[in-house]
């Protein structure tokens, strides 16, 4: 088991002409994902490793079943084409690209919630259910299957975390990139329930950074969760004001600091990490004592 | 993007938002002259930061010899650190009394929000929460006017005040829509004997939808030399006041690496996010401003997904060959083609890490004089 994706999901890449969306469709198939088309407008009939492109995301729908899509096209096109997906009905979308304009993530949001769909990003790397099937850009070899869920804002943040988990022996049932802006569709909550709910996952690792109430947020839910939570957080040393890197990564009028998420996820029980290394041997600790509870 | 006051006021009269009669001065030519149309004046040092009027910033003046030294006084003046260059000097207003308006987003919402109160005039943050009214804004129907009769009756407006306040609502959203704003702020919004106005304004825009503003946006410059150059080349770039240059690769690793120079005892000079997939030149451009800030140190931390090491690794030797480099630099390279990158180090004699934690204690030991330069190692 894993969350929202699996061996059999059947994905669709918009974009898939551009020099991401060709490079990544071939990474996505190397690793077993099930990629079934592409869309690119007036490249209908062409192929990508084998993948047939269609002009229309509806094109596409016709001739395939499709449970997901991934969007790589340039941030001024992005609205145009997650409308496109929504109205036609998917029901899952990643948005890789990042700089989308905020007013444009906001109407896709919207539209996502009257068609009942749950977006990933923007400004994500997207997800992976190690060992069956990844929708995005991260690098192949640094996952490991196993029984605890990652969630992070940020991307190569979260190849630092996994790569010290799997380091640990610690392998991972999901991994998932919610985008580093300041809108962004899924959230911690969200991805959490989701972990709390899946069979296979015994753990969560949250990987959160400065800026808005996500962690607090988050941290108000897992006091009601009944599996172990790690974090990890970025922006300690970051000066107030400042943009780091991320749209949302910033302390604004005093809100969103280092000190307010980790004293909120403290408080819920959470073990959180000072160093990254010190992740894996925190997630072993927390299993070992989890089933202490159920079992001892 | 931040804009000035006297720009989100332009920005404002265009779309029917009154605002006082004012003018922008640099200098002090012509402020006799407006004096005349105007009589009692308010100048306005025209800077970026919060919390102006506290900080001296603001003057009053009826007589024009009175402004004209007055004007003098606010542009030799610097607010919280930063030069005033501009003044605005506005018609002063009888005020029957002061309220708040701002249009934002809330993120964990995923929505826009109008936040309006009668405790106008003072620093929102100081407002005890319950009187500020809450309003969010379905962005596929927008701002109806029964939701603004809704929160001017919230706030205990009447008749013609109520009325006024609903138009500005109205117009305000219509600006925050049409300039892709982030934030649109009038505090306060002053009600008069005859209209209600802005008394100030604030506007911050979306960078992200640069390219689609409208021509009477103009462009404020908010960056340092430095910080500008690095936003050419695509970099995300912040000037902080350490010793050690920092280049990762994404704004997560990034920020995490500045926490662990700062947890082992060290300070970065600068955040540095390459980004994914820089190519050998870009990489070595973004060497390049680094250098040019004088660290004491530098510290490459990539993590290889779409950047691959072999390319932060030639562009390093090339920047390293070309400049003579004579501090001492820690690299780790993890992730895509990392043994290629490893091995173009190599040859060179410079050594690299697979961990985090060797690398950044290894900086911090060889800015104490503890070891010798990596690349001569």
């Amino acid at each position: 088991m894993s969350i929202i994706l699996n061996e059999t999901t059947r994905i669709i890449v918009q974009g898939i002409t551009g020099t991401q969306g060709q490079f990544h469709t071939g990474q996505m198939i190397a690793y077993g994902s099930k990629i079934v088309g592409g869309v690119s407008p007036s490249k209908g009939g062409q192929e990508v490793h084998g993948v047939p492109v269609y002009d229309t995301v509806e094109e596409a729908l016709l001739k395939q079943q499709v449970d997901a899509s991934v969007i790589f096209v340039p941030a001024k096109l992005v609205k145009d084409c997650a409308l496109e997906a929504l109205e036609a009905g998917i029901k899952t979308l990643v948005i890789v690209t990042e700089h989308v304009p905020l007013h444009d993530t906001l109407e896709i949001m919207a539209y996502a919630e009257k068609q009942k769909a749950e977006i990933v990003g923007p400004n994500t790397y997207g997800l992976i259910s190690p060992g069956q099937c990844k929708i995005g850009i991260m690098p192949n070899n640094i996952f490991m299957p196993g029984e605890v869920g990652v969630v992070a804002r940020s991307g190569t943040l979260s190849y630092e975390i996994v790569y010290q988990l799997t380091g640990a022996g610690v392998g991972q049932s999901s991994v998932v990139g919610l985008g580093g802006d300041r809108v962004v569709g899924m959230s911690f909550i969200q991805v959490l329930e989701k972990f709390e709910a899946d069979p296979k996952t015994k753990a969560v690792v949250l990987v959160g950074e400065i800026g808005g109430n996500a962690e607090e947020k988050a941290a108000d839910y897992i006091k009601s969760m009944t599996k172990p939570v790690v974090a990890f957080l970025a922006g300690k040393s970051a000066p107030p004001g400042k943009r780091m890197g991320h749209a949302g990564a910033i302390i604004e009028r005093g809100k969103g600091t280092f000190k307010s998420k980790v004293e909120a996820l403290t408080a819920a029980g959470v073990s959180v990490a000072n160093l990254p290394w010190e992740v894996g041997p925190l997630v072993k600790q927390a299993l070992a004592q989890g089933s202490e509870k159920v079992y001892g | 993007m931040k804009l000035y006051e006297f720009m989100a006021k332009e920005i404002f009269k265009r779309n029917g938002i009154p605002v006082p009669m004012g003018a922008v001065f640099t200098g002090v030519d012509g402020v006799a002259a407006f004096l005349e149309k105007t009589g009692s004046v308010a100048i306005k040092s025209q800077v970026l930061s919060g919390g102006r009027g506290k900080a001296g910033g603001i003057k009053f003046a009826t007589e024009p010899q009175d402004a004209i030294s007055k004007v003098q006084e606010l542009l030799a003046s610097e607010i919280k650190g930063c030069q005033v260059e501009t003044v605005l000097i506005e018609e002063k207003v009888t005020i029957e009394r002061e309220l708040y308006l701002a249009i934002t987003v809330d993120g964990s919402k995923r929505q826009i929000v109008l936040l309006a109160s009668v405790a106008g005039g003072m620093d929102i943050e100081q407002v005890p929460e319950e009187q500020v009214i809450k309003r969010f804004i379905d962005i596929t129907i927008g701002l109806q006017p029964y939701a603004t009769r809704e929160i001017t009756r919230q706030m205990g407006l009447k008749g013609r005040e109520a009325k006024q306040t609903e138009e500005v609502m109205l117009k305000l959203y219509q600006v925050f829509r049409k300039y892709d704003a982030e934030l649109v702020e009038i505090n306060p919004l002053v009600v008069t004997p005859s209209q209600v106005l802005a008394a100030d304004g604030k506007m911050t825009v979306d960078d992200e939808a640069a390219y689609r503003f409208l021509p009477e946006v103009p462009y404020v410059e908010e960056k340092t030399a430095v910080e500008k150059k690095a936003d050419e080349l695509g970099i995300s770039y912040v000037e902080l006041d350490g010793e050690v240059g920092v280049m990762a690769n994404g704004a997560g690793i990034t920020m995490a690496t500045l926490d662990l120079l700062q947890h082992f005892g060290s300070s970065a000079r600068n955040f540095m996010d390459a980004g994914g997939g820089s190519s050998e030149k870009a990489t070595a451009a973004a060497l390049e401003i680094l250098l040019s800030t004088n660290p004491k140190a530098l510290l490459i931390n990539i993590f290889g997904g779409i950047t691959r090491c072999d390319d932060v690794a030639r562009a390093f030797v090339q920047v390293k060959n070309a400049l003579d480099l004579k501090l001492p630099v820690v690299i780790r390279l993890v992730g895509t083609n990392e043994d290629l990158g490893t091995a173009i180090l190599r040859e060179q004699g410079i050594e690299s890490f697979k961990s985090v934690e060797e690398a950044v204690t290894k900086v911090i030991s060889l800015l104490n004089g503890g070891g010798a330069d990596v690349h001569n190692s």
